[in-house]
């Protein structure tokens, strides 16, 4: 933010003091900025004025005399006088009270808002003490579903509009709305058509009553019972949360406005995750193998409880094993994009300072390089989404998988003055306030941006036609860029995509977000959880000296990713596998593979929080502490900063991941020299070159976290960070005219494992179904609900199919994990793109 | 209940041309669609939610802050008698009573047989004509109860042909002349004022 300027500052006198408004500023939030509260129900700092609860009334002179004035509907003006103390204030705020009372139930007893109510509070505060309405009340049906997850009590609204504006303005889904305005005004649905927003949840938050209410905390707790801690929920985006939790159990998440992130905004698939961490089927003491009377056998066929110490021991005895057998390649570590950043540094000395592997991948096949992920340069959210500038969109659906970015990119296309280019192969939920959508093919985007850099815009590349290839370079044109990137199919493979980074990289004024799956995949591949890279992101190459110094030992050779780990596992020069928090099973592209590898391996060791189907095949099973079960801290995409705090204590005997790398190293005979999470920041801070400067005491004390690097060049004596290079570019794929381009995509709702274990979301995953346009669906006698097959060159797999309008011609669209059926069959690694053709049965 | 017919889709989409925004065209369609079935149907409004880009939700919004938007079956005649003051104090509810008793049914309610609806209304504007009641929207002044009658008997027999049918506010419907239409320029690009309104550099010269 930029400093005022005198012209930009407005004198106003409040209760008889002089103070200092900024231009167009309301007078409410001048008032509040000035340490003068003015009581509210409808005005929201996040969205527009409407004026409709009338409780800001206060006495205002802008020249023509004093009269009662709505503050949040009011610019300050020079020279105004206001008067929030005043008797006529006072009966005002007094009188609405009242009528808002009027139809009130009065239900507080039994009301969750109850303790925390603006309407309670304001009217203990400004209110009557007294009612004179001793007419009947309006009454409604106490709370009706209006969604999955949400209730609304009609008695108890006071018709602020905060819900219905927030699902309008701010999230795009007018799916609730005034109804039968007048003396019966109340919000609804439209009938059988429910308020199915993915940030529904939002709503229930920011109500002033309690009319709105959450099934997953609907009679939980007490607000006055609640302990909380601001903290920051663990996902790409890094949202700022505040954790709430009662009797050691987290009841309740609600969002923290960050200016830098989320705008106090959640998903409603991460508000109401919390609910996994209770579930009953968490994992809570170690298992090994054992046999069916619940002993410990090396050969057993069943998961036993056990100890920490047999369990640590045997994770280690295998390492030494495999270490001996065949050195420490035949050691792998799969995940830890989980982990808090901490926790992956200390993964990351454990496999390549202890163990001495390079064989860890934090990503299962649906990422990007680190080398190319952590050597571009980065900008941050709000200035990607300044006025003036524009924003290249090349990752899945921002709406389904990062949602508090999409309301941010929602917010600055509508309101602000920027350009955004859509290059993924399907258009996004942004729909029309895209400025262009140039969908590239898969397997050709890398030609597309290539195209539109390089202004080549007279023929059709890669499915986009002359006219959006020009609209698309006139759009990024004289602004700043950023661009989004992520892996928007795991049907294509990495290599376009950073053709297209590379195109980007030559724009006069371009900067990256790189947004990939998983929630601290940013710290992950910054923590050099990933072949070939050391914390801080630097390379073997460049900071193998620097971290042997540290270490003692750091690996040669860059190590295999996940995708080369399962192959080694096959072939058995790769033999003891660890999981941290992975599920290659259901999450790696090639199934197949997955479950070949892991079969293959002598012993997999899983670190999770639940026992997943690849865990529920692993040989030791060591429990990890959850979301706020563990402090730490979290890297988002802009390489931001800030703290994961502790609320509740991990269930049973599961511990922390930095613990149980400590431990592991333990019995290794090998001594990590960490005690505790700040521990291992203080060693990263003093050894990893992106991180010097970025102190503990920083982290926690900037309210927006931190972004690193940090601009001063305390990091000058440290390895040099990795810079970009282009590869040589990937092959384009012919077009086969009589198969369609597979996009195999993400949705919010999966079966993945925290929504399974959540119970107000699990069932909100639909079958898998295959989307194409309907002129394809017509050329192939496809009708909406046929079930048809879908054949690549790997395998073939049935599913009903549906005609979609948004699906580009030539493509087809199956999303990820979804029941039904597996698109994974079809994909194979080994190709670039994967084309399907489809029969009706 | 019902959709919009495919006639009536081509004059939506005839009366959505008119305006600058699709959504602008939405209280025109809410009432084709009760000209259609004589109320609005929820179906209906999904339709005309579709064809102007809202959510039905919004639909329904703006279609139930409008008493005269039927959202339930209402009889062929949906008779308005006028309980407001004026009519009160020459006898409107007594009118009303009246009418009830008739038909046997209470305001609000429909008769059997589906040809009346009898409604209690506020002022309907009449005041000097008290009381007065109206049939789909036409009205009929200084009400005894033996005009009422005679009014049912007509409607029963169909002898009273100025009143349309149920749902039809208009027996013509709006046509504007080319050069008068709105035109497509959305406010905010406009830089003239509309046809019209008298041209502000012609004012100012006169
Ligand atoms: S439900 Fe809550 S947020 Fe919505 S209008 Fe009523 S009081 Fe306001
Ligand atoms: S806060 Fe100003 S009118 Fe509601
Ligand atoms: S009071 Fe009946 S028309 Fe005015």
């Amino acid at each position: 933010m930029t400093a005022p300027t005198d012209a930009d500052v407005v004198p106003v006198t409040v209760n008889g003091v002089e103070v200092e408004a900024n231009a167009g500023e309301l007078l409410i939030d001048a008032c509040e900025r000035n340490g003068v509260y003015i009581p509210r129900f409808c005005h929201h700092p996040r969205m527009k004025p409407v004026g409709m609860c009338r409780m800001c009334l206060v006495e205002v002179d802008a020249g023509r005399g004093a009269s009662l004035q709505p503050s949040c509907m009011l610019p300050c003006t020079p020279g105004m006088i206001v008067d929030t103390e005043s008797d006529l204030t006072k009966k005002a705020q007094d009188g609405v009270l009242e009528f808002l009372l009027i139809n009130h139930p009065l239900d507080c007893p039994v009301c969750d808002k109850g303790g925390e109510c603006p309407l309670q509070d304001q009217t203990m505060a400004y209110g009557p003490g007294e009612s004179r309405f001793v007419e009947e009340k309006r009454h409604y049906e106490k709370p009706i579903p209006i969604s999955d997850t949400v209730y609304l009590d009609r008695e108890r609204c006071i018709l602020c509009d905060r819900c219905t504006r927030f699902a309008s303005e701010v999230a795009g889904d007018p799916l609730i709305h005034f109804q039968d305005r007048g003396s019966q005004t109340q919000v609804n649905t439209f009938p059988d058509e429910p308020f199915a927003s993915y940030f529904s949840g939002n709503t229930v938050q920011i109500c002033p009553v309690g009319a709105l209410t959450a099934k997953p905390y609907r009679f939980k707790a007490r607000p006055w019972d609640l302990e909380e801690v601001d903290s920051t929920f663990p996902n790409p985006m890094g949202d700022r949360v505040n954790v709430q939790s009662s009797r050691d159990r987290v009841l309740r998440i609600q969002g923290v406005d960050s200016d830098a992130t989320n705008w106090g905004w959640l998903t409603d698939r991460d508000r109401f995750s919390f609910e996994a961490l209770s579930h009953d089927q968490r994992l809570v003491t170690p298992l090994v193998r054992g046999d069916s009377l619940g002993n410990a056998t090396d050969d057993g066929d069943e998961l036993v409880a056990t100890s920490w110490a047999v369990a640590v021991e045997r994770a280690a005895s295998a390492i030494t094993a495999s270490l001996e057998a065949g050195g420490a390649e035949s050691i792998g570590v799969i995940g830890g994009a989980n982990l808090t950043t901490e926790a992956q540094y200390v993964w990351a000395k454990l496999a390549k300072g202890v163990i001495g592997t390079d064989n860890v991948d934090a990503q299962l096949g649906d990422g990007l390089p680190a080398q190319v992920v952590t050597a571009l340069p980065r900008n941050t959210i709000s200035d990607a989404m300044a006025p003036g500038s524009a924003v290249v969109l090349l990752v899945d659906d921002p709406k389904e998988q990062f949602g508090t970015l999409f309301l941010r990119l929602r917010h600055a296309a509508v309101e602000g003055d920027i350009t955004i280019v859509e290059l993924s192969p399907i258009a996004s939920g942004l729909g029309s306030l895209v400025t262009v959508g140039a969908h590239a093919r898969p397997g050709d985007v890398g030609a597309v941006a290539r195209a539109i850099v390089d202004g080549r815009t007279d023929v059709e590349v890669g499915g986009v036609e002359p006219a959006e290839l020009q609209a698309a370079a006139a759009a990024l044109a004289a602004r700043a860029v950023t661009v989004i990137v992520g892996r928007p199919s795991v049907a294509e493979q990495a290599g376009p995509i950073i053709d297209a980074i590379a195109a980007f990289t030559e724009l006069e004024s371009v900067s990256f977000l790189p947004l990939l799956r998983r929630g601290n995949i940013s710290g992950a591949l910054d923590m050099g959880l990933t072949p070939g890279m050391l914390p801080g992101r630097t390379t073997l190459a460049e900071g193998g000296e620097w971290y042997r110094a540290a270490w003692g030992t750091v690996p040669a050779d860059s190590g295999l990713d996940t995708a080369g780990m399962l192959e080694a596992a096959v072939d058995g020069s790769l033999t003891t596998l660890v999981l941290l928090g992975a599920d290659p099973l259901a999450d790696f592209p090639d199934a197949d593979l997955a479950s070949r590898g892991l079969a293959a391996c002598r012993t997999v060791i899983a670190v999770d929080i639940f026992a997943s189907s690849s865990v529920a095949n692993a040989d030791v099973v060591l429990p990890a502490a959850g979301f706020a079960e563990g402090a730490g801290t979290h890297t988002n995409l802009e390489g931001r900063l800030s703290p994961l705090m502790q609320k509740v204590n991990p269930p049973g005997t599961a511990r922390a991941d930095w613990l149980i790398a400590a431990e592991l190293a333990w019995a290794l005979r090998a001594d990590l020299g960490i005690e505790s999470p700040e521990s291992a920041w203080a060693e990263i801070e003093r050894l990893a070159p992106s991180h010097a400067g970025a102190t503990v005491e920083q982290v926690r004390a900037a309210h927006d976290g931190l972004v690193i690097p940090r601009p001063d060049d305390a990091g000058a004596d440290r390895p040099a960070m990795v810079s970009f290079s282009a590869p040589v570019p990937t092959e384009i794929v012919p077009v086969d005219g009589y198969a369609l381009r597979l996009v195999a995509d993400r949705r919010l709702y999966d079966q993945g494992t925290i929504v399974q274990h959540c119970a107000s979301m699990a069932h909100q995953s639909d079958l898998a179904r295959i989307s194409m346009h309907p002129l394809d669906a017509a050329a192939l006698g496809v009708r909406d609900g046929d079930l048809v097959r879908v054949t690549s060159a790997r395998a073939s797999i049935e599913l009903p199919a549906r005609p979609d309008r948004c699906v580009p011609r030539g493509r087809a669209v199956i999303p990820l994990n979804r029941a039904g059926a597996d698109v994974r069959a079809l994909i194979d690694l080994a190709t670039v793109v994967t084309d399907v053709r489809v029969a009706t049965l | 209940m019902s959709r919009l017919s495919p006639e009536n889709v081509t004059i939506a989409e005839e009366i959505i041309a008119r305006y600058p925004r699709p959504k602008s065209a939405l209280i025109p369609l809410l009432h084709l669609a009760q000209e259609q079935d004589g109320h609005v149907a929820d179906d209906a409004m999904t339709h005309v939610a579709e064809l102007v880009g809202v959510t039905p939700a919004e639909v329904l919004g703006t279609c139930s802050f409008y008493e005269m938007f039927k959202r339930h079956e209402v009889g062929t005649y949906v008779v308005n008698v006028c309980t407001n003051i004026s009519c009160q104090l020459l006898g409107g509810e007594e009118l009303l009573h009246h009418a009830e008793t008739v038909l046997g049914v209470k305001a609000g309610g429909t008769t059997d047989d589906g040809l009346f609806t009898i409604e209690d209304v506020e002022c309907i504007a009449a005041c000097t004509e008290a009381p007065c009641l109206q049939v789909n929207y036409r009205y009929r002044y200084h009400v005894t109860n033996d005009d009422f009658d005679q009014l049912v008997d007509d409607l029963r027999a169909g002898r009273a042909t100025d009143v349309p049918e149920h749902g039809v506010l208009a027996t013509v419907r709006q046509r504007i002349a080319g050069d008068r239409l709105a035109g497509v320029v959305p406010p905010e690009v406009a830089t003239e004022a509309p046809v019209w309104l008298p041209d502000p550099a012609e004012e100012r010269a006169r």
